[in-house]
C-alpha cells in the first residue's frame, strides 16, 4: 500500500499542475469547474488518507508503515523516504480533512456567500491562484509529517512557507502586507537556524535516516554537540511553534489572514513545529533535550500565562484567538517539556485537539467578521444569541471546548500535560516541574477567564447596532465592492449557512469524539512514544 | 446492575443532545406558535428520560439495599462509621482502560450504598425541576436549551456519584460546572447575569485545579486513578502525601459547595432562574463537594490537619452565612446564604468524624431546600420580584405554597417531625462526640460545636424573618420594577400552575417525612437543646417583628447590619486582590508584547536596514570611488606582505 503515500502528495500537485494550462472556456463555466476541481482533489486527497487510517495496522502503531525509500540525490545519500507511523497518521489525516474543509468551506454551492474566496468576478479574487497555492501548500503539509529523511522534512517544511506567504499577502485583510513579511522573514530566519542544527546532526552521524537516528538515540554525537544540535533545531521548531518569545509573527498572521489562511496556519503549520519536537528533536537528540527541557518547560508555562494574560486585554477576536494559540502550545511544549511518555502523549492530543479547536474558532471568527466587516469585540456590539443563535451557540461550543472541557478535545491534553510535569522524567528537578504544574494549573483558569469574558462581550447582552457598514466592510476584504452591499443591505444577518455547516460539523463531532473517547488518539500515539522515549 | 447504572447516565444525556439539536428540528422556526411547539416537544424530551432515569435509580438503591442490607435493615448508607479504612463494597465494573503513558484511567462505575441513596437524591430532584421548569419558563423562547442542559447536568451528577475513577468522576464534575455557568447565564440579555455565570464558572475553577492536583497525588500514589484502589492503598501511603492529597481535595471541595473562602459565587449565582438555583445551586452539584469527602472518607481520616482545617472553614463558614442570610432583602439570596450555612454543616459533620450524619443531612437538605427553592419560584412567579419588602400576607393567595414552604422552613431550623430536625440532630451529636473523641483537636471540635449551636438560633431567627415577611403582614404598595427577562408578570395573585404546584407538593412528602428513617438514633437531649436554641432564634426575630409588622425585623442587627447584608465585603476584598491586579497584568503584557518582544522584532528589522543604508553609501556608482577602495586595498596587502615577511 506504499504508493499511497505517493498518491497523497502526487493527488495535490497533479492537482495543481492542472491549473497551470490555459483554459478557453467563458469566467462562470471556469469558476464552475474550478470549484468542482478543488473539491475533487482536496476530496480524493482527504479519501486516501482515510484509506491509509483504515489500512494502518493499529496493533503495531509504532512501526513505521507503508515506508517508500527511494534514491534522491545518490551524491549526497539523500533519499526520497516517507512512511507513517502512529504520531504522524493523525497528523496527516487531520492535514487532509482541514484542507478538504476548507475547499468544501470555499466552494460549496454557487460561492456567493460571506468568506468565499472564489467568487468569478473580474480583477478580483484570483480564484484560480487561490485552489493553485493551497494545493502546493497541502503537498508542503503532508511532506512535512511523511517524511523520514531529514532534508527531505526540511524541504517540505519550506515548502509550506511560499504559498502561505501568498495567501496572506493576497488574500488577507488590511495590513497584509507587513504581516506577511514579517511571517515569512520569521519563520525564515527560523528555518535557517533548523537547517545548520539538521546539518550538524548529519556532520556528526553520517545519516539522515529519521528512523535510524531515532533507534540510536543519540549514539555518536557528544553530550555537547547534542546540546548545541538540540538548541538549534528547537529554536528553529519553536518559531514554528510558536513558543514565546518567539510568538510575535502569529498574532499578525492571524489577524490579517483570510479565513482558511487562518484555520490552515493554526490548524496544521503550527503542528509542524510541533511535530518536529516530537520526530527529530527529543528522541534523536536525547541528552541535549536533557539539557534544555527545564529551559523548555519554563519557556513553555511562561508563554501559557503569557497569552492567556495578552488574551485578556485583546480588543480583536482573531487576535485573541491567535494569542490563545500561544497559550495551548504552551501545554503541548510543556508536555515535551517532562520528557515522559505521559507528557508526550498530552503533547500529542493537545495538538491534534488544538488543531480541530482553533480551526473551528477561526472559521467562526471568520465568518463573523465576514458578516460584521469587523473583529473588534466592541464593535460588534453583544447579544450575538439573539441576532445569531446558531452562530452564537457555535461560537460558545468552541470557546468551551479550547478552554478544555472535560468531555470535549481540549481537555485531555492540557490533564495529561499536567499530569506528566506532576512526575517528570527521571534527572529532571521535580520541584521546579511541580511549580511550572501550578503555574500552567492557573493558566487553565485565566484561560477559562479570557473566553467566558469574550463570550460575554461577544454572545451576551442585548444587540447594539453598531454595524457602520460600509466602512468597515470595506475593511473586511480588501476593495470589494459587492461584499460592501451584503454587509449594508440585509438589515437581517445570514445565520449560520449550510457551506459553513458542512464545513464546521465534521469538526465538532471530531471534538466531541475525541473528548469522550480519548483513547481513540492515544492508542495510536502511545506506542511510539515509548518507542521515541525508548521507555519501557 | 451496571448497566441499568449506565443507562441511569446515559439516558439523560440523550436526552439532552436530542434535546439541543430536535426541539425545533427539521424547520428550525422561530417565534410564536413555533415557540409553543418547540416548548411542547422539548419538554417531553426533557422529562421522559429524567422520569425512567429516577425509576431506575430508586430501584438501583432499592436491590442495592436489599442485597447488602440484610439485617441491618438501614436505609442509609452507613458505610465505615468512624475509623478504620474498609473498602468499598459495592457492584462495580470496569468498561475500557484508557492508557495515558503514566497512570491508567479506566471507565468504569461503581453502584454502593453511597452513590445509590445519592442518585436517587439527584434524579428525583431532577424530575421535579424539569417538571416544575415546564410551568415556570412556559413563555420562555429558550425553554429547549435550557431543559437540554437541566438534561445535560442530570447525566453529569450522576456520572460523579457512579464514577469509579476520579478522573472519570472529575469529567462529570465539570460538565456540571459548565451547566451551571449555562444555565445562571440562561437570561444573559442582562450583563449581570452573565457576570455571574462567569463568576461561578471562575471560582468553582480555581478550587477545580486543586482538585486536579490533589487527584494527581492520589492517582501517582496509589499508581491507579480507581476510587477502590486509592482507598485500599491509603494505608501505604505517607501522612505527607495524605495530607496534601486531601488539602488539594478541600480545595475543590469548597469551590463546588461553596465554603468558605471560595463561597463568593453562590449568592450571585441565584441570577439563574429559580428551578436552577432549586436543582443546582441548592440539591445537587453544590452538594457534590459533601459527596468527594464522603466517598474517599478513608483518606481524609488519615489526614487529621486537613479535618482541622475542613472544621475550622465550615465553623465560620456556617456562622457567617446565617448571619448574612439574617440581612438579605432578596428572598432567593437568603435561601442562597442558607445552603452555603447548611453545607457547611454537613463539612463539619465530616469533619467531625461522622460521614454518615453529613450524608444523612446532605440527603434531607437536599429534598428541603429544593422544596424552598421551589416554592420561592412560586412566590417570586406570583408576586413578580424576588424582593422580601415586596411581598407579605401571601398567605392567604397562595395556601398551597404558604403550607409546603412552613414545611421547609421547619425542616431548616431544625424543627420536629420535619426531616431537617432528625438529621441536623445526628450531626449535632457528632460534633458533640467530636469534643471528647475523634479526629479533630480539641480548639477544632470546641470552634465547631460553639458555631454550630449559635447557627442553629441564627438559622431560626432567619427562616422566621424570611416566613414572617413572605406570608404574612400585608403586602407593601409599591411600584414593582421591570421583571427579568423571562419572568411572567402577573399582578393578580394566584397559585402557581399544575406543574408547579405538583413538584412542590410530592417534594414536601420527603422534606417532611425522610427523616423518620432516622427515628432509631435520635438524641433526645441534644435535639430538645437545639430545638430550644433554634425557638429562641426564631422568638426574638418573631418579637422584633410585632413591634412593627412593615418594618424588616434585620434592624435588630444595628451596626453589624451592613456588613452581614454586604457578607463581609468578601467580594470588595477578592475584587481588589485578585480580580483587578490580573487585568492591570493583562493589559501591562499586551504593552510588553507591542513594546518589548515585538519591538525587539521590528527594531531588528530597522536595525538591518539601516545597516544596508550604511552599506550602501559604498555603492554609489562612482567609479573613482571603486578604484581608490582597490588600489588601497591592494596597497595595504603590498605593505602587510613585505613587513610581515
Amino acid at each position: 500500500m506504499s504508493w499511497v503515500l505517493i498518491a497523497l502528495l502526487g493527488v495535490p500537485l497533479a492537482g495543481a499542475a492542472v491549473l497551470l494550462a490555459p483554459s478557453r472556456t467563458d469566467a462562470v463555466a471556469r469558476g464552475r469547474l474550478l470549484r468542482v476541481h478543488g473539491l475533487a482533489v482536496s476530496g480524493v486527497t482527504f479519501a486516501l488518507s482515510v484509506v491509509l487510517a483504515a489500512g494502518f495496522d493499529y496493533g503495531d502503531a509504532a512501526r513505521v508503515q507503508f515506508s517508500t525509500d527511494l534514491a534522491w540525490i545518490p551524491g549526497l545519500d539523500l533519499r526520497f523516504h516517507l512512511g507513517l507511523d502512529g504520531i504522524s497518521l493523525p497528523l496527516v489525516v487531520l492535514t487532509t480533512l482541514l484542507t478538504f474543509l476548507c475547499f468544501v468551506y470555499l466552494c460549496w454551492g454557487s460561492a456567493d456567500g460571506p468568506g468565499q474566496l472564489l467568487r468569478p468576478k473580474a480583477g478580483g479574487n484570483r480564484p484560480r491562484a487561490l485552489v493553485f497555492t493551497l494545493l502546493i501548500l497541502e503537498v508542503g503539509m503532508i511532506g512535512t509529517f511523511l517524511a523520514l529523511d531529514l532534508l527531505l522534512f526540511f524541504v517540505f517544511f519550506e515548502v509550506v512557507l511560499i504559498p502561505m506567504y501568498f495567501v496572506i499577502a493576497i488574500w488577507g485583510g488590511r495590513a497584509r502586507r507587513a504581516a506577511a513579511i514579517k511571517f515569512i522573514l520569521y519563520t525564515l530566519l527560523g528555518s535557517a537556524v533548523l537547517l545548520l542544527g539538521l546539518l550538524l546532526i548529519w556532520a556528526q552521524t553520517g545519516t539522515l535516516d529519521m528512523v535510524a537516528l531515532a533507534r540510536a538515540q543519540g549514539a555518536g554525537m557528544s553530550r555537547s554537540v547534542q546540546i548545541i544540535a538540540f538548541i538549534a533545531v528547537g529554536i528553529g521548531f519553536a518559531v514554528k511553534t510558536p513558543m514565546w518569545p518567539l510568538h510575535t509573527w502569529l498574532p499578525d498572521a492571524h489577524t490579517e489572514a483570510p479565513t482558511v489562511g487562518s484555520v490552515l496556519l493554526a490548524g496544521v503549520l503550527l503542528k509542524m513545529g510541533t511535530y518536529g519536537f516530537a520526530r527529530i528533536a527529543i528522541p534523536v537528540l536525547p541528552d541535549g533535550a536533557a539539557a534544555a527541557a527545564p529551559w523548555l518547560g519554563a519557556f513553555a508555562v511562561i508563554g501559557i500565562i503569557y497569552g492567556s494574560l495578552a488574551c485578556l486585554a485583546q480588543r480583536d477576536l482573531k487576535r485573541m484567538i491567535a494569542y490563545s494559540s500561544v497559550g495551548h502550545m504552551g501545554f503541548v511544549l510543556l508536555g515535551f517539556a517532562t520528557l515522559t511518555p505521559v507528557g508526550f502523549n498530552a503533547a500529542l492530543f493537545g495538538n491534534i485537539a488544538h488543531g480541530l479547536i482553533t480551526a473551528l474558532l477561526f472559521f467562526i471568527a471568520g465568518a463573523i467578521k465576514e458578516r460584521h466587516g469587523t473583529s473588534v469585540m466592541p464593535a460588534l456590539g453583544g447579544g450575538m444569541l439573539s441576532r445569531l443563535p446558531h452562530l452564537g451557540s457555535l461560537l460558545t461550543f468552541a470557546c468551551i471546548a479550547s478552554l478544555g472541557l472535560p468531555g470535549l478535545a481540549g481537555f485531555w491534553g492540557e490533564m495529561l500535560a499536567l499530569l506528566g510535569a506532576f512526575e517528570p522524567a527521571a534527572g529532571l528537578s521535580r520541584p521546579l516541574y511541580l511549580t511550572f504544574m501550578v503555574i500552567g494549573g492557573l493558566g487553565t483558569v485565566l484561560t477559562a477567564a479570557y473566553f467566558l469574558l469574550m463570550l460575554s462581550r461577544v454572545t451576551h447582552g442585548r444587540g447594539i447596532k453598531t454595524i457602520h457598514a460600509p466602512v468597515l466592510a470595506a475593511v473586511g476584504g480588501g476593495t470589494d465592492p459587492s461584499r460592501v452591499a451584503m454587509g449594508a443591505g440585509n438589515a437581517r444577518m445570514r445565520d449560520v449557512t449550510s457551506y459553513e455547516l458542512a464545513a464546521w460539523v465534521p469538526l465538532v463531532g471530531l471534538i466531541l469524539l475525541f473528548g469522550l473517547w480519548p483513547k481513540a488518539l492515544l492508542l495510536l500515539t502511545d506506542p511510539v512514544v515509548h518507542t521515541l522515549l525508548g521507555a519501557p | 446492575m451496571i448497566t441499568i447504572a449506565a443507562l441511569v447516565i446515559l439516558l439523560p444525556f440523550v436526552a439532552a443532545a436530542v434535546g439541543l439539536l430536535g426541539s425545533r428540528f427539521p424547520r428550525g422556526l422561530r417565534g410564536g406558535a413555533a415557540d409553543a411547539a418547540a416548548n411542547r416537544r422539548a419538554a417531553w424530551i426533557a422529562v421522559v428520560p429524567t422520569a425512567i432515569s429516577a425509576v431506575l435509580a430508586i430501584w438501583l438503591a432499592y436491590s442495592n439495599w436489599a442485597g447488602m442490607g440484610e439485617g441491618r435493615g438501614e436505609l442509609l448508607p452507613v458505610p465505615a462509621g468512624s475509623g478504620g479504612s474498609a473498602g468499598i463494597e459495592g457492584v462495580t465494573a470496569t468498561f475500557d482502560v484508557i492508557e495515558t503513558g503514566s497512570v491508567s484511567i479506566s471507565v468504569g462505575l461503581l453502584v454502593d450504598g453511597l452513590a445509590a441513596s445519592i442518585a436517587v437524591l439527584a434524579a428525583v430532584v431532577a424530575l421535579a425541576v424539569q417538571v416544575y421548569s415546564i410551568g415556570y419558563m412556559r413563555d420562555d423562547r429558550r425553554y429547549p436549551s435550557y431543559s437540554a442542559f437541566i438534561s445535560l447536568f442530570t447525566s453529569a451528577m450522576l456520572l460523579v456519584v457512579y464514577a469509579a475513577d476520579l478522573l472519570v468522576l472529575y469529567v462529570g464534575w465539570e460538565i456540571m460546572g459548565l451547566c451551571s455557568y449555562l444555565l445562571i447565564g440562561h437570561w444573559w440579555e442582562d450583563r449581570a447575569n452573565s457576570r455571574a455565570a462567569i463568576k461561578a464558572f471562575l471560582v468553582t475553577r480555581i478550587g477545580d485545579v486543586g482538585f486536579l492536583f490533589g487527584i494527581f497525588v492520589l492517582g501517582t500514589a496509589a499508581g491507579s486513578f480507581r476510587i477502590a484502589d486509592v482507598i485500599a492503598k491509603v494505608p501505604e501511603m505517607s501522612s505527607g502525601t495524605i495530607i496534601a492529597a486531601t488539602m488539594l481535595l478541600l480545595a475543590g471541595v469548597a469551590g463546588k459547595s461553596a465554603q468558605a473562602p471560595l463561597h463568593v459565587w453562590l449568592p450571585d449565582a441565584m441570577a439563574g432562574p429559580t428551578p436552577i438555583s432549586a436543582l443546582i445551586h441548592a440539591a445537587t452539584m453544590v452538594a457534590a463537594g459533601i459527596f468527594i469527602v464522603a466517598r474517599l472518607y478513608p483518606v481524609f481520616l488519615g489526614a487529621r490537619p486537613t479535618l482541622d482545617v475542613l472544621a475550622v472553614l465550615a465553623a465560620l463558614g456556617m456562622l457567617g452565612a446565617a448571619l448574612a442570610a439574617l440581612a438579605q432583602d432578596d428572598l432567593k439570596r437568603v435561601l442562597a446564604y442558607s445552603t452555603i450555612s447548611q453545607l457547611a454543616y454537613m463539612a463539619g459533620a465530616l469533619a467531625a468524624g461522622s460521614d454518615s450524619a453529613a450524608i444523612f443531612h446532605l440527603i434531607t437538605h437536599g429534598a428541603f431546600k429544593a422544596l424552598l427553592f421551589l416554592c420561592a419560584g412560586a412566590v417570586i412567579h406570583a408576586v413578580g420580584s424576588n424582593l422580601m419588602s415586596a411581598m407579605g400576607g401571601l398567605r392567604r393567595e397562595l395556601p398551597i405554597t404558604f403550607v409546603t414552604m412552613t414545611i421547609g422552613f421547619a425542616a431548616l431550623m431544625g424543627l420536629p417531625p420535619a426531616s431537617g430536625f432528625f438529621s441536623k440532630d445526628e450531626v449535632l451529636v457528632a460534633m458533640e462526640r467530636a469534643l471528647s473523641s475523634g479526629p479533630l483537636t480539641d480548639a477544632a471540635a470546641l470552634l465547631l460545636y460553639g458555631c454550630a449551636l449559635v447557627t442553629v438560633a441564627v438559622t431560626g431567627a432567619y427562616a422566621t424573618r424570611a416566613w414572617l415577611r413572605t406570608f404574612f403582614g400585608e403586602r407593601p404598595i409599591i411600584a414593582l420594577p421591570e421583571p427579568a427577562p423571562g419572568t411572567a408578570h402577573v399582578i393578580d395573585i394566584h397559585e402557581a400552575p399544575a406543574t408547579m404546584r405538583w413538584p412542590i407538593m410530592i417534594l414536601s412528602v420527603p422534606a417532611l417525612l425522610l427523616g423518620f428513617v432516622g427515628i432509631a438514633d435520635v438524641h433526645w437531649d441534644a435535639a430538645a437543646l437545639s430545638v430550644v436554641m433554634a425557638l429562641l432564634g426564631a422568638g426574638v426575630v418573631y418579637v422584633v417583628w410585632r413591634s412593627d409588622p412593615l418594618s424588616d425585623p434585620a434592624r435588630m442587627l444595628g451596626p453589624f447590619r451592613v456588613p452581614c447584608e454586604q457578607a463581609f465585603y468578601v467580594d470588595s476584598v477578592y475584587n481588589a486582590l485578585f480580580v483587578r491586579p490580573v487585568l492591570d497584568l493583562a493589559r501591562l503584557v499586551v504593552r510588553t508584547d507591542d513594546h518589548l518582544v515585538d519591538g525587539a522584532v521590528r527594531g531588528s528589522g530597522r536595525a538591518t536596514m539601516s545597516l544596508s543604508r550604511l552599506v550602501r553609501l559604498a555603492q554609489n556608482g562612482n567609479v573613482q570611488l571603486y578604484i581608490t577602495g582597490l588600489l588601497s586595498g591592494v596597497l595595504l596587502i603590498v605593505a602587510w606582505a613585505v613587513i610581515f615577511r
